[in-house]
């Protein structure tokens, strides 16, 4: 059993870093949850909604876009009890002078941490002061104060409001940085081409990258956020694209002949991809300019689909078709240590975790004959091959990659009748939709 | 009427016997002593020529047969020298006369016979309205797959067989084999399945004896379905292995 893929389904398979919760649902059946660094005590958060500093007519429209925005982010940061702002007293704080300790920090609120402030707009620019104070501990309660000023427009605003929610994430959330200003790469068809797409976390301005008029598909973005891998079909075939965001154009990138599918980039900027230039599909790396190219695998596969081990760059997942239908397998990144990590059904689409540790993919465990089977979401622990199941009885799900913190996971879900772009905690919980004009898939997070 | 008809008789009746009278006359007048008897005359040659059958296709042969009297010396243009009788097979390439000449001491006859040669039939040629590229629309066809499989299953064989013989009479025409899968499963790990099914069709077309450097392949994997209906009849029709004509 060591060497084949199993199911969590006692306590004392736990990886150490592997938090289970168990629910039980109406159904009766026993849906195993799991996180990735999350605490089992959340932090009981309030965030009043910000007041306006001056009088400027705009106001009223960036604090709302900012105390939606706020909210948000700290609600999708997985970390907090958020407490309802129905709870909240009828004086809410613009200023720290303004903070009733007791209000706060006993029932109906009782929350631990308040984060509030203020907005003015004023001659074209946008003040925001913003708190988060320990309310529970009067004499020194401020944990975090910020000013940010900017041009008075939602944008920019949005941004600031990011910014600030990813202050409190990080000195809330053991030092891990926010999401709140990563950005989602992914396919859209709604221009009638499939082209490649950026939008922020959460699902806020889509803009398109890409105008290849073709088929493109598989955006990844690299470490440092400055350039996008893709492939795209033209006259000749499949060829691995490169897009710079330093100089909002495509670039040039080795052309191999045959089809060059699914990059997938290294922490220090190599890339694999899938290629059948010497005849099959197999995987093959080079480096960023597309040169020293190297052979890792040497069989009929197909081979595809690669994603490195985000941490530490040794190690590659892969999906072969070599023994039928598809399954998830691992090497070292010189393609030695070859160890298939699935043991049967539909497995394909794994993305490796941040710390290193998991991989996430899409897998039709059942698949056969009078099996109905859809294509749900899990996660496994590599070392131990034990996985458990992200998504239950909700369609075709596909594609799924963590985000930069290791605590969401966006995935491509058919769940609402067509291919839409989904977030979720790493649990499976907190599922939220991003996507919803056309027909969109293939999501790859940003690495911050 | 009756009357001049006869009298025109009666008259010319007349004129005949008084013609004869004078004749035989002037003949007993001169009486010339008898020449010498000329020595008996050589009968002239008879001849005739006749080819059987006069009419066939390039490449037949036809006989030729004939015959002469009183010749002593019997040549046909083109063949020479024959018997005074005789036949002889011939395959003329082109319609042609054959001309005998028998010569013999009473002078000189010929004959001659025509045989008609017909041009080959011409290869029934398509007809203009049918380009190399319409043939190939209604001749090749694409090879089917079973789910996530990229060999060629057997019943798929006959197909192929006929696909790689009409590349072969058909030596100008390039060709592209695009891979393509059904609608389940992922997207990347289809178009890795695509490249290997056009593969395989590339493969079996080479071992049939289609040069390779006429075959191009390509995969669309999922993302132009010919059908979008999710049974298995359409999916069927979506696992194939499509031929493009690329001239």
């Amino acid at each position: 059993m060591s060497n084949s893929a199993r199911p969590i389904r006692h306590h004392a398979l736990i990886a150490v870093a592997l938090l289970l919760l168990l629910t039980t649902t109406g159904s009766a059946q026993d849906w195993i949850r799991t996180g990735t660094g999350l605490g089992v005590e959340r932090v009981r958060l309030a965030a009043s909604d910000f007041k306006p500093s001056t009088t400027d007519a705009s106001n009223t429209d960036l604090l709302k876009t900012f105390n939606d925005t706020l909210w948000s982010d700290l609600d999708n940061a997985g970390i907090f009890d958020l407490v309802s702002k129905s709870f909240y007293p009828l004086q809410e704080p613009g200023q720290p002078s303004e903070v009733n300790f007791t209000a706060w920090n006993s029932p109906p609120p009782n929350t631990s941490m308040l984060a509030f402030g203020n907005l003015g707009a004023a001659a074209g620019k946008v003040t925001v002061q913003g708190w988060l104070y320990d309310v529970k501990n009067e004499k020194s309660p401020q944990v975090l104060g910020k000013q940010y000023v900017d041009n008075a427009t939602n944008d920019a605003v949005r941004v600031i409001a990011h910014k600030f929610a990813d202050e409190i994430i990080f000195r809330l959330g053991g030092g891990v940085a926010g999401i709140a200003e990563s950005k989602i790469y992914f396919v859209s068809e709604r221009t009638g081409h499939k082209e490649i797409w950026m939008m922020d976390y959460d699902g806020a301005n889509q803009q398109q990258i890409t105008h290849m008029g073709s088929i493109s598909l598989s955006p990844r973005i690299s470490p440092d956020g400055s350039r996008l891998a893709f492939s795209s079909i033209n006259k000749g075939g499949w060829e691995i694209m490169m897009y710079s965001f330093d100089l909002n154009r495509m670039v040039s990138f080795p052309r191999f002949g045959g089809m060059n599918l699914s990059p997938s980039w290294s922490p220090d900027g190599k890339i694999a991809f899938s290629s059948s230039r010497n005849g099959y599909p197999n995987i093959f790396t080079v480096d960023a300019s597309g040169g020293k190219s190297l052979r890792l695998t040497n069989d009929q596969g197909p081979d595809v689909s690669p994603t490195w081990n985000r941490k530490t760059g040794a190690q590659i997942a892969f999906v072969s078709g070599r023994t039928g239908l598809p399954q998830i397998y691992t090497m070292e990144a010189d393609g030695t240590n070859l160890q298939r990590v699935t043991d049967q059904g539909y497995a394909v689409s794994p993305n490796w975790s941040p710390n290193g540790q998991f991989l996430t993919f899409s897998w039709m465990r059942k698949y056969g004959p009078g099996e109905p089977g859809s294509n749900d979401l899990y996660l496994m622990d590599v070392a131990s091959k034990q996985w458990v199941q992200l998504t239950h009885d909700a369609g075709r799900n596909d594609f799924p990659c963590w985000s930069p913190d290791g605590r969401h996971i966006v995935f491509q879900s058919h769940r609402s009748g067509s291919d839409q772009i989904w977030t979720m905690l790493a649990d499976g919980t907190n599922v939220k939709q991003l996507t919803s004009k056309g027909a969109n898939t293939q999501p790859n997070w940003s690495w911050k | 009427m009756a009357i001049t008809t006869m009298t025109i008789a009666r008259w010319g009746a007349l004129v005949f016997a008084l013609g004869t009278i004078m004749f035989l006359g002037a003949c007993a007048k001169k009486v010339a002593p008898p020449p010498p008897p000329p020595p008996p005359a050589p009968t002239a040659p008879t001849a005739s020529l006749s080819a059987n059958p006069n009419t066939l296709d390039k490449g037949q042969s036809t006989t030729l047969t004939w015959q002469t009297t009183n010749a002593t010396d019997v040549s046909i243009d083109g063949i020479g020298a024959v018997d005074t009788s005789g036949s002889r097979q011939v395959t003329p390439s082109d319609s042609i006369t054959y001309h005998l000449i028998a010569k013999g001491a009473g002078g000189t006859q010929d004959a001659t016979a025509r045989v008609t040669v017909n041009a080959p039939p011409p290869p029934p040629p398509p007809p203009p309205s049918v380009t190399e590229e319409e043939l190939f629309a209604q001749n090749v066809k694409d090879i089917y797959f079973d789910y996530d499989k990229y060999d060629v299953r057997a019943d798929q064989q006959g197909s192929l067989q006929g696909d790689a013989q009409f590349l072969q009479q058909h030596p100008n025409i390039h060709i592209t084999i695009e891979g393509y899968a059904d609608e389940r499963g992922s997207t990347e790990y289809n178009l890795a399945l695509g490249t290997n099914r056009a593969d395989a069709v590339k493969n079996a077309l080479i071992q049939a004896g289609i040069g390779g450097d006429r075959i191009k392949t390509i995969s669309y994997g999922k993302e132009k379905p010919f059908c979008t209906e999710s049974n298995e009849s359409c999916w069927q029709q979506n696992r194939r292995g499509r031929f493009v004509y690329e001239k």
